[in-house]
């Protein structure tokens, strides 16, 4: 099996999601890695298939069918390198999210020092934190001891002390948990993560190294009170993920045996090519990337190069969907419907999808209340993400997003709409940018896939994201402003290769559209009113050179944060002329 | 294309791995013959654990408290036995603050196990154990209808069928469960209020079997001590109709209903089982099945969700739909002669 991805290979890459499996081909096209095709089919991670296996050759058949390349053998197995007849691919790589999401028991020492990192490093994969306890924690060591057996954990994350400071405290800590494991039936013993003061690896390894399947060891997520590294101890929960995965789910092992030991959470894999472009964009706004999956509502955002993650399964539009009722009111989802709708069909809904994900809408209704979800679930993703960027970040206003370029959506929520407005749309109300932003959809739901790749070779991720495999959906101005709803807060002309120009006066509350189709440029000339904010401090004009997309320049004048009518009438005529501004 | 496979069978060979979650004992022997409530298999299971920290209490090192133990792993102890005694002029005695079994001892500290209590693992199904799990449970086989479901509240119980519907929408309303039904399992429809499983609870009925739940009802009916399975759907979906009719025509007969709860990862499912006389056994159902021209199908969304009808023809090329969605879909003749597209990942096939 290939592990090393030479300059001039074929690249396969599988995604093993929860309702789907799609097999993407990469390859040289006139000295140029490009996208060359996908195939897909149903993910067989569940009952009653319980083997990736199956999928993964089905998706790569289809993948054969659409290109007409070999890349099975008679026996299903990986024809590789490429051989004389053209068949096969030189490397191969894997994502993975498909199967429950793990239960992780997250120890810290301060609860807002080492085991508010602690959480947030379990945020940065598909992990549901179902116990923590620190320092301060009320409860007597059995009644931990008894709390940890309840939890019943797939993966224990133990963090604490500064390195070279604390460690008593953990020493005791660490009791607790060895009592614990040693209390569990051999094989659901969770592997554990220390990720806590260096000075006690060794006695983490000899106190733990009969009591779980695995200790695994990452640098301090905080090596002094007042800093924080997650990225280390994020590679580490993932290879721990790939390991749990492996012995979960029958077909793992051979997938990664596949890829040669490229195998990563799709989710991280997003994330790391999220800080590869971060690294390269060389610009003071970060650059954000979200996807709302079945699984999960992923969102990255890279700021300087440093990465700033979150995973939440519960926000995704799978299994987890009726539990989204308990971050989140019924009212907040109707709020984003353009159809009059009851309530109680909503909660059906909810309840009903949550038994069949992987299905799809066929009726507008249908259609209506998954887009209302899923901007309510991506909306509240948005929000906790949040919290964890970074304090330096750009921002005009402590309550909004700061700033960012581009913004990079994937999933099949946003990546399946019927139209790239409906996408569009679905991104400004859920995710509410700010200042001029380009808007780019992962149609193809390459991103985590260029992730994975990027390791290995980092040209091939840099020519496929300038390849066109993206669709860019526009640039999108989003202006903040005081002023009353109707008012005039932005003159906008945008001015065509061939000197025609488009021009508009946007009121306040509105929506409007520049065309400037994909691979055109235009200047874009903006003269604010009445003090509005387009990025650059209030009551400054700006001129720029735009690229075109799908939908061309969108001025997005509704407000931030965007405030919705109280009339459900109101509201739902205003949802309908916005969705006919961006092409229905 | 694959699609999952929802058994309605009117006989088929049913086999059902049973396990403790914890090691314990299995009491089911190879071969014998047992009933739904039938206990197979029993662990002993503490809640809660006690820590004592000998060597913190006494304020020792912890060898020095190990020395000190009068217990050792394994030992069962009761309330107020000694756990260590110090030496000295003055000795000071640890006891243990409530009965249990030592788990672990040393490092001066002794680790016990409390509030032991008995798991016990029924059949779940009538039938013959046909492979026994060491520590674990067993293997039962039967044979008989099968009726796969959607929900179900995690209990398990056998009784009469009654029927109690005229249609597969009826309404399952208060006023209908009388002492009659007592003791019985009823074939209802929909579910509407919480009101009519209050008087399911009073009889008690043994379970009852719904097309649909509404969601707002799922706690109310996640208490009931009888089993609740809904059939179709969470919601006010009629029953599908291939359920309906194996259901209707097996009133009266002895059923059991294990509610189990659905879980897409493990494929469990709650389900009704008929056992049924036969002198040989038919084939056991298939779970993975590609969809294909005849087959029975199920739609699973809106607007036909819950609705049964028969592959007709696969579409060429890709569908759009009334949502603007694209996607590859098949021709369903529905049992009232309607012809309606329908997505493929929205089907399953009955079998």
């Amino acid at each position: 099996m290939p592990v090393s991805l030479l300059q001039d290979n074929s690249l396969l890459a599988v995604n093993v999601g929860a309702s789907s499996t799609r097999a993407v081909l990469f390859d040289v096209v006139e000295g140029q890695y490009r996208f060359i095709a996908s195939g897909q089919a149903r993910s067989t991670a569940d009952a009653p298939f319980k083997d990736v296996s199956l999928g993964v050759n089905q998706a790569i058949a289809h993948l054969q069918t659409v290109t007409g390349k070999t890349l099975l053998d008679q026996d299903n197995q990986l024809i590789t390198p490429v051989q004389s007849d053209g068949s096969g691919v030189d490397a191969f790589v894997a994502t993975l999210s498909a199967g429950p999401i793990l239960r992780a028991v997250v120890v810290g020492l301060l609860a807002d020092v080492s085991l508010e990192s602690a959480r947030r490093l379990a945020e940065t994969a598909y992990l549901q934190v179902v116990e923590t306890f620190g320092l301060n924690d009320q409860r007597k060591s059995d009644e931990q001891i008894d709390a940890i057996l309840r939890a019943r954990p797939d993966i224990i994350v133990l963090a604490g002390g500064t390195d070279g400071g604390a460690s008593r405290s953990v020493q005791k800590i660490l009791e607790t948990v060895g009592l614990a494991c040693y209390l569990m039936p051999e094989e659901k013993r969770p592997p554990v993560l220390f990720a806590g003061n260096q000075s006690l690896t060794n006695s983490v390894r000899e106190s733990l190294k009969n009591l779980t399947p695995s200790v695994r060891f990452s640098p301090n997520i905080r090596p002094s009170l007042d800093t924080e590294d997650l990225a280390p101890a994020s590679h580490e929960l993932a290879q721990i993920f790939a390991d749990v995965r492996k012995r979960q789910i029958p077909g793992v092992d051979d997938l990664a045996a596949w890829t040669g030991g490229h195998l990563l959470p799709t989710a991280y894999a997003e994330g790391r090519i999220i800080r590869f472009l971060s690294q390269m964009s060389g610009t003071n706004r970060g650059i954000l990337g979200v996807d709302l999956g079945t699984t999960a509502a992923v969102v990255a955002a890279g700021f300087n190069g440093k990465l700033t993650l979150g995973v939440y399964p519960q926000y995704g539009l799978g299994s987890n969907l009726p539990g989204l009722l308990h971050h989140t009111s019924l009212d907040d989802i109707l709020r984003w419907l353009h159809l009059d709708i009851a309530p109680s069909v909503v909660r059906d809904y909810l309840y009903q999808i949550s038994l069949c994900p992987g299905t799809i809408p066929v009726t507008k209704e249908d259609h209506a209340i998954g887009h209302a979800i899923s901007r309510q679930a991506l909306y509240l993703a948005m929000q906790e993400a949040k919290r964890n960027f970074p304090p330096e970040a750009n921002k005009l206003r402590r309550d909004l997003l700061p700033l960012f370029e581009p913004i990079l959506a994937g999933g099949g929520a946003l990546s399946d709409a019927p139209t790239p407005g409906q996408s569009l749309l679905l991104l400004l109300d859920a995710l509410q940018p700010v200042g001029i932003t380009s808007i780019i959809l992962d149609q193809n739901n390459l991103l985590p896939l260029l992730g994975v790749a990027a390791e290995q070779n980092q040209l091939l991720p840099v020519q496929v994201l300038e390849s066109g495999a993206f669709m860019s959906l526009g640039t999108v101005v989003s202006v903040i402003s005081s002023a009353t709803h109707g008012t005039p807060v932005l003159r906008a002309r945008l001015t065509y290769a061939d000197g025609s120009d488009a021009r508009a006066e946007v009121k306040f509350g509105g929506l409007e559209i520049l065309p400037l189709g994909i691979g055109q440029t235009g200047r874009l000339t903006l003269q604010s009113m009445h003090r509005s904010d387009i990025g650059n401090g209030p009551g400054r004009n700006a001129t720029l050179q735009v690229v075109g997309g799908v939908l061309g320049v969108v001025i997005d004048a509704r407000g931030r944060p965007l405030i919705l009518p109280e009339d459900p009438v109101r509201r739902r005529e205003l949802f309908k002329k916005w969705l006919w501004s961006v092409g229905g | 294309m694959f699609a999952p496979v929802t058994h309605i069978l009117p006989l088929t060979t049913i086999e059902r791995e049973r396990t403790l979650p914890v090691a314990g004992d299995v009491i089911a022997k190879l071969n014998q013959k047992v009933n739904p409530t039938d206990v197979i298999a029993e662990a002993t299971w503490a809640r809660e654990h006690v820590l004592i920290d000998v060597a913190r209490t006494l304020s020792i090192s912890s060898n020095a408290a190990d020395r000190l133990l009068r217990v050792k792993e394994g030992d069962k102890v009761s309330e107020g036995s000694e756990i260590a005694i110090s030496k000295g002029i003055i000795s000071r005695t640890i006891r243990a603050p409530r009965g249990g079994h030592v788990v672990a001892a040393g490092g001066g500290q002794v680790l016990m196990e409390t509030g032991e209590t008995t798991i016990e693992l029924k059949a779940g199904l009538p039938g013959i154990v046909v492979k026994i799990i060491p520590y674990r449970g067993a293997v039962i086989r039967t044979v008989g209808a099968l009726i796969q479901g959607t929900w179900g509240n995690g209990r398990i119980e056998t009784g009469a069928l009654t029927n109690l519907t005229e249609k597969p929408d009826d309404i399952l309303d208060a006023s209908r469960l009388d002492v009659s039904l007592r003791g019985t399992i009823i074939l209802a429809g929909l579910l509407r209020d919480a009101e009519a499983l209050r008087a399911a609870a009073e009889l008690p009925v043994r379970g009852l079997i719904l097309s649909g739940i509404p969601p707002a009802l799922l706690p109310a009916a996640q208490q009931m001590r009888f089993p609740i399975l809904a059939l179709d759907s969470l919601g006010q979906t009629p029953m599908n109709s291939v359920a309906y009719k194996l259901l209707t025509s097996n009133a009266k007969r002895e059923v059991t209903i294990n509610a189990e709860a659905f879980n897409r990862h493990t494929g469990a499912r709650p389900e009704v089982i008929i056992p049924l006389p036969v002198t040989q056994e038919p084939p056991p159902p298939i779970d993975v099945d590609m969809l294909e021209v005849g087959q029975i199908v199920r739609l699973r969304r809106a607007p036909h969700a819950g609705t049964i009808g028969t592959l007709a023809n696969f579409s060429p090329g890709l569908v759009t739909f009334p949502s603007g969605l694209r996607a590859l879909a098949a021709e369903i003749k529905l049992e009232n002669g309607e012809q309606i597209l329908v997505p493929l990942v929205n089907l399953e096939i009955v079998g």
